[in-house]
């Protein structure tokens, strides 16, 4: 079931938690709202379940108006961020606990609510946990009990608020393979509330990136990394270094020098250019950057050091380990990939293959 | 044992060296402390406390037990029954409703409410019974009016009822709140996301989660309903027989120098403070392993 959102506003009494978003979710995706803290993300999702009434707006179930609908005849699945299983209850009893509460006319007999409950275990892997308190359990299997709880009432769309934000890394990481395989099993409409841009980027079909209320950008993964669409997404995705430019005649400056980007940059003024550690190669110092290495650390895969540009910005680059660098070392940086946002919002970016540059603007 | 010298299965172990606690006092200081509290506490408790039913025994257990065959003795115990019967349940009901109302909405003059519910703590119990006594007395703003519809509150059974639910407001509200604050609202959001209806969560999910705090509080709101003398003593009017609850009957039989049946009529409210004491530590005991179970939940 798709959902569509129109101009929805949450005030929490003079605090404006969302103001006035536009967000169509499609049928069977799974999508994550990404956004540090504050930025509405849990708010929006609470709306959506009708956990919350919207200031303003309305919310579309397929082409049903859900707006004045109660939560439970929403038929939402949700799953809370610290799972909120019935603690007195055990396994069976807190997946079942959905079927036992539908009026005496819909409600399954025993025995099927048993088999659904069997069958839902099966479906979490978790068979033979049916007759344990959630006490007992590890985090993930709790997860997996919240999960199960949820679906057992056949809900409409799936919500989860930060379905893994109470898990170790292990955990996590398991956890979230094994949720993108039940969603692409069962095909629940999924929306899950985050704010590790890894678990976003990595697990969903669409990420909608949330700041302050607004939305920043919808994209999918490759879209958010590669081509994000403000300054905000540039920073909270991924690491970037920015340095502020001054951009004349399509050309652009670092302090006093001149950097060879291969494009002509339409716009003037100040702005500031953003590139990713990965982005840079070492130039020869034919339009580069001169800059100075202050410091060194193994990153992963790759060698990150921090450098000062002659200007004084800081920068981070990635260089592959076995190139040998030291403190105080001068290198000339030429960026691969880049994108400039000038002051009024515009931006433009481009690469440098190995043939020549290509520019792409937006916004 | 020579198999063990040439094969010692386990290394003998180190004796632990008896090292004194980081924190502590010398072993005297250690026992004077012990010493003073145990003694303070067998000085201003427990000796009162045995002198209570030595008093009441002191004349045998015939006069003992003869005490509570006198009528107004058994009058007195009924009347402190029936008030308990209807002012717990009156405030099991409030302190729920109450603890709900002040956990789960935000609403206008929220703090001020949970302020009122604590007025009966710092309020004298005499001022409390006084109050009652200008509302609902002869010359009282709505007392004449009641009066006038055959309804008589002050020195009568109403009376002690709203006087006593006055004194134990608070005990059920004030162990609810801080339970269900720490609980927060997410089961019964979760009940409602899967289609429960209000009484559905409230039996199903909110009140076994508050259960063992609900417990307690209606123990201790039971203990001072029986025993509650200042409020009650000022809208009873001490009419032998009808208005007298067991506190206010211990207190004539005392002034009459019947201090056998003062006493007996004391160590059976004595015998009550002590089962509710035992039933506070088991439930303590069970509550704590809940709460502690909720914690890591």
């Amino acid at each position: 079931m798709g959902i569509r959102i129109r101009g929805l506003a949450k005030d929490f009494g003079d605090f404006p938690a969302l103001h006035g978003l536009d967000l169509d979710i499609r049928s069977g995706e799974l999508l994550a709202l990404l956004g540090p803290s504050g930025s509405g993300k849990t708010t929006l999702l609470r709306v959506l379940a009708g956990l919350e009434q919207p200031t303003e707006g309305r919310v579309f179930f397929g082409e049903e108006d859900a707006s004045e609908t109660p939560v439970r005849e929403r038929r939402v699945g949700f799953v809370f961020q610290h799972y909120a299983l019935f603690r007195h209850m055990t396994v069976a009893d807190n997946i079942a606990f959905g079927l036992t509460c539908k009026p005496k006319s819909e409600r399954p007999s025993g025995a099927e609510i048993k088999r659904r409950v069997e069958e839902l275990l099966e479906l979490v892997q978790l068979p033979t946990l049916a007759k344990r308190f959630p006490s007992q359990l590890s985090g993930g299997q709790r997860q997996r009990v919240a999960l199960a709880r949820a679906l057992a009432v056949d809900p409409r769309v799936l919500f989860l608020d930060e379905p893994f934000g109470a898990l170790d890394a292990q955990v996590r990481k398991d956890l979230r393979k094994w949720l993108r395989d039940i969603h692409d099993r069962t095909g629940y409409t999924t929306v899950f509330v985050t704010h590790d841009q890894d678990e976003a980027l990595e697990l969903a079909d669409r990420v909608v990136v949330l700041n302050k209320g607004r939305i920043e950008q919808i994209g999918t993964p490759d879209e958010i990394y590669d081509a994000p669409a403000s300054p905000f997404v540039f920073d909270f995705i991924g690491d970037a270094s920015r340095i502020p430019v001054g951009v004349e005649h399509g050309r652009v400056a670092i302090g006093g020098t001149r950097l060879d980007l291969g494009v002509d940059v339409l716009g003037a003024g100040p702005a500031t250019l953003f590139v990713r550690p990965q982005h840079w190669r070492l130039g020869d110092g034919n339009g580069g950057l001169p800059a100075t290495v202050t410091a060194t650390r193994r990153h992963g895969t790759a060698r990150r050091l921090d450098l000062t540009l002659d200007g004084g910005t800081a920068v981070e680059i990635d260089l592959a380990p076995e190139i040998a660098v030291a403190v105080g070392d001068r290198l000339t940086l030429a960026p691969t990939r880049w994108r400039i946002f000038f002051e009024d919002g515009r931006s433009i970016g481009g690469a440098l293959g190995e043939t020549g540059a290509s520019a792409r603007a937006a916004g | 044992m020579a198999t063990d010298e040439t094969f010692p299965l386990d290394p003998p172990r180190p004796r632990a060296l008896p090292v004194p606690p980081p924190i502590g006092e010398t072993a005297p200081a250690r026992r004077i402390l012990i010493g003073a509290a145990i003694g303070f506490l067998a000085l201003v408790l427990a000796l009162p406390l045995a002198g209570v039913f030595t008093e009441g025994l002191r004349k045998g257990l015939g006069a003992y037990l003869a005490a509570f065959a006198d009528e107004d003795a058994l009058a007195a115990i009924r009347l402190t029954l029936l008030v308990a019967a209807i002012s717990v349940p009156a405030n099991l009901v409030f302190g729920v409703a109450a603890a709900w109302a002040i956990t789960r909405f935000s609403f206008p003059g929220k703090s001020a409410l949970i302020t009122l519910i604590d007025l009966p703590f710092s309020v004298s119990p005499v001022v409390s019974g006084l109050v009652f006594v200008l509302l609902f007395g002869a010359n009282g703003l709505v007392g004449p009016w009641l009066a006038a519809h055959g309804l008589k509150v002050i020195f009568a059974v109403p009376g002690l009822v709203l006087a006593t639910i006055f004194v134990t407001l608070p005990f059920v509200a004030r162990e609810l709140i801080p339970i269900m604050q720490a609980q927060g609202s997410a089961d019964e959001e979760a009940a409602l996301t899967l289609g429960a209806d209000g009484w559905t969560i409230f039996r199903r999910v909110t009140l076994p989660n508050i259960k063992w705090g609900l417990l307690y509080g209606v123990l201790l709101c039971n203990a001072r309903a029986m025993g509650e003398f200042g409020a009650v003593s000022v809208v009873s009017g001490h009419i032998r027989g009808l208005t007298n609850t067991m506190p206010l009957q211990v207190e004539i039989l005392y002034n009459e120098y019947d201090f056998v049946g003062a006493f007996a009529m004391a160590s059976v409210l004595a015998l009550l403070a002590l089962v509710t004491l035992v039933l506070k530590t088991i439930l303590e005991w069970r509550y704590g392993d809940e709460l502690a179970r909720s914690a890591r939940h």
